[in-house]
């Protein structure tokens, strides 16, 4: 059975040290169905993807909450085509830039980072959850 | 009297160690030559003969022997990422004893293929994946195994999804399956890879080694030398039912080939508010340094600490310190004669041990980030260890011990090497560890006794 469940990594990306969220989607996520590998906080991009090589991860959910994650983020996809996760599905969430600027160019320039899915500031799990099961084919 | 026989048969020598279990001490100790293409029992009769002109004869009631002979326990390991399942098969086996001779990573490759056909090992260790995780890796790894041939056991202990798939590969090799060394992201379980390389060592290195023909004569197992050392170190620090340990210690083993760091302690951050990265780290810790050794290695060392550094040290020139490297390199049973060549030895040795201990301990690392400073831990943190226990032919046979071994400790020029601190150095002077090790498999009570008495505290004033 538990090979069936879909392995998320999650973690807060670059130096930042916000632990709440982290904790608060982790246990949303394992409470969902997912088999969630929770890297914790100031967590780097090799971290993120050591972690989904060796457990053979469907997705890599990056939380950014202290308005550097452009910055932390970029280069992330290339380095997971390169390390052979070419398929491995990129989620993005947080306060994800700095200051206030309309999340639909946002999320473009995320989406050409490699990231299929960018979430704003105040996405409740349920709406993360909803997408992971749409693009995971999990069926409830 | 209740006189026992420990034997240690080496590389080079074969040692042996009597010591009194009814009233706890050291008989007396000697060594030989050993003697592993011929008759392994040559060496030992002649090391036996020495010991008892020395002590008269014994009438010994049991003998126990560990052996680094032929080679010692050489190993090779793949895993999947290098600072994951590779860095465990790598922690697992040095563990248990063994020489690690080299660790993989990812798929291997046909030039892998050919170094490890070229090395062929007593044992391949092959991990990869955390269970439910990648299979692909591992079994591809299988499959480069079963296509080199050989007939060393391989140990599968990697993503248990494949183990199966990959025992079927490997069908008609002998094969153990155990428990996987990290069974989820991040979490090391090394006693079951342990136990069965420990078996597989009993039931045929040995047979394999030359070495049954001394089992005959011997009451109990054998086992790896390292595993011995590492056993008299757990025993120190820990004590037994009715004796206390002297707690977390550092060991130091300056070998010819190679240095050995061994720790003892949780070595864990002193702040709760750092934060810990990398794989946790075993509480009784082995590290290798293949590069660093007194006589086989000895360019490594000046290598990794720098021929300018290590002349200052030894007070010679770089040129003539170069030349006695390479006089040391070429003579491998060549001890200082002169006062030249002992400074040299000795910084040398210093160096060897700062090196060694700088790649075992832990380091600590700051971060400016907006919550202000952050500070990351990677590996142990010996900061507060106040026990160095120091072995090994260049460091026991010399008046300078406290000073060479103090070259492992703390560093004002490197602060975020987290080597101990304040230590009192204990010095093993009769050369007994490994000899312990073995006796405390059986009468532990004795064997601490006789450590804590014979190992000789170094103020370090010399």
């Amino acid at each position: 059975m538990e090979k069936q469940k879909k392995t998320l990594v999650i973690g807060v990306i670059g130096a930042d040290v916000h632990a709440v969220g982290n904790q608060i989607l982790y246990h949303a996520f394992t409470d969902a169905g997912f088999n969630v590998i929770n890297l914790g906080v100031m967590v780097s991009q090799e971290e993120f993807i050591n972690a989904a090589i060796e457990t053979n991860a469907d997705a890599i959910v990056v939380s950014s909450l202290y308005g550097q994650g452009e910055l932390d983020c970029r280069g992330l996809r290339e380095k997971c085509d390169e390390a052979g996760l070419e398929h491995i599905l990129l989620y993005v969430g947080g306060n994800i830039v700095i200051g206030k600027q309309p999340f639909e160019e946002v999320e473009k320039r995320f989406k050409a980072m490699g990231f299929d899915r960018s979430f704003p500031p105040g996405t409740a799990p349920e709406v993360d959850i909803a997408y992971l099961k749409q693009d995971l084919h999990v069926e409830d | 009297m209740k006189p026992v026989l420990l034997i240690d048969f080496g590389s080079t020598y074969t040692k042996v160690t009597a010591v009194d279990v009814d009233a706890p001490r050291l008989l007396g100790t000697a060594n030989s030559y050993t003697t592993v293409q011929t008759d392994i029992n040559d060496g030992l009769a002649d090391a036996l003969k020495k010991l008892e002109a020395r002590t008269g004869t014994l009438d010994f009631c049991a003998r126990y022997a560990c052996s680094s002979a032929a080679g010692g326990l050489r190993m090779l390991a793949s895993g999947l990422v290098p600072e994951l399942t590779a860095e465990a098969a790598k922690t697992a086996s040095l563990g248990a004893g063994a020489k690690v001779l080299k660790t993989y990573s990812f798929k291997l490759n046909e030039d892998d293929a050919d170094e490890i056909r070229e090395l062929n090992p007593d044992i391949f260790l092959l991990v990869g994946g955390t269970d439910g995780g990648n299979t692909e890796c591992i079994i591809h790894n299988a499959r480069v195994i079963k296509d080199i041939g050989g007939d060393y056991p391989v140990i599968l202990a990697g993503n248990r999804n494949a183990a199966r798939t990959c025992a079927k590969i490997l069908e008609g090799r002998e094969v153990h399956i155990t428990e996987n060394v990290m069974p989820s992201f991040n979490v090391l379980n090394t006693e079951p890879v342990q136990k069965e390389i420990r078996e597989v060592f009993l039931n045929r290195i040995i047979q394999a080694k030359g070495l049954s023909k001394a089992t005959e004569l011997l009451n109990g197992i054998m086992m790896p030398t390292p595993s011995a050392v590492m056993a008299a170190i757990k025993l120190l620090a820990e004590g037994t039912e009715n004796q206390k340990g002297i707690g977390d210690l550092v060991a130091v083993d300056v070998g010819g080939a190679t240095t050995d760091v061994y720790s003892v302690a949780e070595g864990l951050p002193d702040d709760p508010r750092t934060a810990l990265r990398g794989l946790p780290e075993p509480y009784i810790k082995r590290t290798v340094e293949g590069d660093i050794g007194m006589r086989y290695s000895i360019r490594g060392i000046v290598e990794a600490a720098g021929l300018k550094k290590t002349a200052a040290i030894a007070n010679l020139s770089e040129e003539r310190l170069n030349e006695i490297v390479d006089l040391f390199a070429a003579h491998t049973d060549l001890l200082p004669s002169d006062d030249e060549t002992q400074r040299a030895d000795e910084a040398l040795a210093s160096m060897a041990v700062r090196v060694a201990m700088t790649r075992h301990a832990g380091r600590m690392s700051e971060i400016f980030g907006l919550g202000g400073l952050q500070l990351i831990q990677t590996g142990k943190n010996l900061l507060n260890v106040d026990q160095f226990i120091v072995t090994g032919g260049s460091l026991i046979h010399t008046e300078h011990t406290g000073r060479i071994a103090s070259y492992g400790f703390f560093d004002e020029e490197d602060p975020g090497s987290l080597k101990p601190k304040h230590c009192t150095v204990l010095v093993d002077r009769s050369y007994i560890i490994a000899a312990m090790g073995l006796l405390s498999q059986y009468y532990p009570d004795a064997a601490l006794t006789i450590l804590k008495e014979e190992l000789v505290k170094d103020d370090g004033t010399k």
